[in-house]
């Protein structure tokens, strides 16, 4: 709450504002060339063609740190006695493994990989919505003030990669992709489209077929499309929704002291109740995936 | 909350990390694991097979000595046999000499008796010719009764 002339609802949109990097649209400054957008109608007014800086600087660092420490433990790995971190990494890639297993029956190389990439890299994003909802944007708004001479007011930075539904939507079609992939890959594109369009109204007659076909292909092709929306969009509501509630607690803050301390305490339990969900998120993902995969790998 | 290009980027990132984590981490880690599940799998096998022999081992040994003390009680027995065998031997041996010296000195004895027998022959031949001497010293003639006289010393 360092910006003294906002209002509660000013400081909630400058936090659900996401680091906007694109072409500037006509009617502002500099129009024409690339730049930061300096306002959220700025940012909706660059389109298609813009990328969030933030999500992508966040969620590709959090990545890289998986990957780092997993490469590390899997470069050394030994049979014998393993170390503190080969342990945990042996502990969590035997999780990813047994849960795999339990719901994915066919053999791919891909899928269990897959499933811990999602896992930790979701999980390490949903934890960035623990640390306190002010500190990082803040640490942004001052870099960007002193380095680049911005009003820090204009600086928006969000640190919760999955509460973009970029990103989550982002994950989800990729999955998306590969599940189609796999899809035609086994069944065939014939398979495929006898999934989409003879079930779940079968006939035996060819006319009855024909007559099934535009409702089943309507019912299926919900269920197709809505696979990957549900998965994102599950993510996202889950993560966006808490940082809000983190938002409004933080808004506490600046209404007393009295207030304040209960806020700090509804912020503590919040938390607490929020690694329930980061984890609880990190995993349904992980495991709708590999369901979606094995219903990929399978005719039913 | 705009959808732009941040979606297919993130799209790209996640494809390159499930590579990433696909060559490089997966591999590794599962190999590992796999690998000691395999080590532990086999030195309990061994552990088995070692008690198995050990098994085997002691049942061996119980067999030697087994064996072992059958013999010695054969050894035993046979030399308790060869032993009063040696003894009654003796005893055969002992018996023999035995009989041999008495045999002996039975035979000497009676030789001695025969000796003393021909020496108090012909010493009562002596005395019986010297009292025959002294009494036919007058009545009758040495050489004419000679004769007779021998008849009579081989009579006695």
């Amino acid at each position: 709450m360092a910006e003294q002339a906002l209002t509660a609802s000013g400081y909630i949109k400058h936090h659900l504002q996401n680091l906007t990097f694109g072409k500037i649209p006509e009617g502002y400054e500099h129009a024409g060339s690339w730049g930061f957008a300096h306002s959220a109608q700025e940012a909706k007014d660059m389109g298609f063609m813009a990328i969030h800086v933030d999500t992508m600087f966040w969620s590709i660092l959090l990545g890289v740190i998986f990957l780092f420490i997993f490469r590390k433990a899997a470069k050394y790995a030994t049979e014998g006695v393993p170390g503190g971190l080969q342990n945990f990494v042996e502990w969590v890639v035997e999780f990813i493994d047994s849960s795999v297993r339990g719901s994915f029956t066919a053999k791919n190389p891909i899928v269990a990989p897959m499933a811990l990439t999602l896992f930790i890299w979701i999980l390490l994003m949903n934890l960035m919505d623990l640390v306190p909802v002010d500190w990082l944007p803040q640490l942004a708004g001052l870099t960007g003030s002193a380095l680049f001479g911005v009003d820090p007011h204009h600086v928006y930075f969000r640190v919760v990669p999955t509460t973009d539904p970029n990103a989550t939507f982002g994950m989800s079609l990729a999955v998306f992709a590969l599940t189609l992939f796999y899809g035609i890959k086994i069944k065939g594109i014939g398979g495929f489209m006898a999934e989409l369009t003879m079930q779940p109204f079968e006939s035996k007659s060819m006319v009855g077929k024909i007559l099934f076909l535009p409702i089943n292909f309507f019912l299926e092709f919900v269920g197709l499309i809505s696979k990957p929306i549900s998965l994102s969009l599950r993510l996202f509501g889950n993560l966006y929704a808490g940082e809000m509630i983190f938002i409004l607690i933080a808004l506490l803050f600046s209404s007393g002291i009295g207030l304040g301390i209960f806020a700090g305490m509804l912020q503590w339990a919040w938390a607490v109740f929020h690694i329930l969900i980061v984890m609880l998120q990190a995993f349904i993902f992980m495991t709708l995936a590999v369901v979606y995969m094995e219903m990929a790998h399978h005719a039913h | 909350m705009n959808i732009n290009l941040t979606l297919i980027g993130q799209s790209i990132t996640f494809g390159l990390f499930v590579w990433f984590c696909m060559k490089y981490v997966w591999p590794p880690i599962t190999g590992a694991l796999e690998a000691r599940r395999k080590q532990i799998a086999d030195g309990l096998a061994a552990a088995e097979r070692g008690q198995h022999e050990q098994e085997l081992a002691e049942k061996r040994a119980a067999e030697h000595i087994k064996e072992a003390k059958g013999q010695a009680s054969d050894i035993v027995a046979q030399a308790q046999k060869r032993a009063s065998e040696i003894i009654e031997e003796a005893k055969n041996d002992a018996k023999t000499e035995a009989e041999r010296i008495v045999t002996g000195a039975n035979a000497e004895i009676e030789q001695e008796v025969n000796r003393a027998r021909e020496q108090l022959r012909q010493e009562v031949v002596s005395l019986a010719i010297a009292g025959a001497e002294k009494v036919l010293k007058r009545e009758v003639d040495k050489e004419a009764h000679a004769s007779a006289l021998n008849d009579l010393a081989t009579q006695l």
